[in-house]
């Protein structure tokens, strides 16, 4: 009899999967944008799963509502609208789908040989620990990382501006 | 009971996913989002491991960093692509060769 937890991730990794599947696949870029969003919401979903809820929120907050709104601006921007069809062309997939196949196997055989040790652990909240950890043993890479994304902020506003004499 | 395998399997077939897209397409946009997906991938992959040693932070924190670093990312890469179809009035990522000899 499959736990409640079970069906859960069993449908929350269908649907991730399923969407990824559309993005990798399909053949308009507009449809795989939006395929895009069920896979970073199916990603939250296994987060909250795996009792990370501060991330599953942070994937939410950074995924869908930033990277998926500029996913779908540069594609606005970049396509005619006019053919969107075929706008997704895929090309040599006689290599890449014995490569991707092949790699998939071998992570997964590697992977699933039983040489995880594993602590089962219950659900517990990790806001605090990430916070008490964010401000005591990863404050240099915080303080990096938000020097990091004003770079990138900066740049990216540098490239796509135009040019004013 | 989930075991940490079935995450496991779950992301190694989104990492591939992930990679099809990044050997497959054209459309540089389109290869974005296969690095997403590979970077989704490895997030979890992350926060998997740390849950099943005992909820230990660090995984989550890497994978905060992760997302942090893949929002740089896009936001960057998505500002050439914007800036290369203004250039070449094409985003597709064979025809950007320029720098060819």
């Amino acid at each position: 009899m499959p736990s409640l937890q079970d069906l859960a991730f069993l449908g929350i990794s269908a649907f991730t999967l399923a969407s990824a599947a559309g993005v990798a696949f399909s053949r308009k870029v507009l449809y795989s944008a939006f395929s895009l969003l069920g896979t970073f919401a199916g990603a939250a979903g296994l987060f909250v799963l795996l009792s990370s809820d501060f991330i599953a929120v942070t994937q939410v907050l950074i995924y869908v509502g930033g990277i998926l709104v500029l996913i779908v601006f540069a594609v606005m921007l970049t396509n005619k609208i006019g053919d969107v069809k075929l706008s997704n062309q895929s090309v040599n997939y006689k290599v890449a789908v014995p490569f991707a196949a092949a790699i998939a196997i071998l992570l997964i055989s590697i992977l699933t040989s039983g040489m995880w040790v594993q602590k089962d652990e219950a659900y517990t909240s990790m806001i605090v620990p990430i916070g008490n950890a964010l401000l005591q043993d990863y404050l240099l890479p915080f303080e990096i990382v938000s020097i990091v994304l004003l770079g990138a902020l900066v740049g990216a506003m540098v490239i796509v501006r135009r040019e004013v004499k | 009971m989930v075991s940490l395998n079935s995450y496991l399997v779950v992301t190694a077939i989104l990492f591939a996913l992930g990679l099809y897209n990044v050997m497959t397409r054209k459309n540089a946009v389109g290869l974005l989002m296969g690095v997403e997906l590979i970077l989704n991938a490895a997030s979890i992959n992350f926060v998997a491991f740390s849950h099943f040693n005992g909820n230990h932070v660090g995984g989550n924190v890497f994978s905060l960093f992760l997302i942090v670093l893949a929002a740089a990312e896009a936001a960057v890469a998505l500002a050439i692509v914007v800036s290369l179809y203004k250039q070449f009035g094409t985003i597709n990522a064979d025809e950007a060769d320029s720098l060819k000899g």
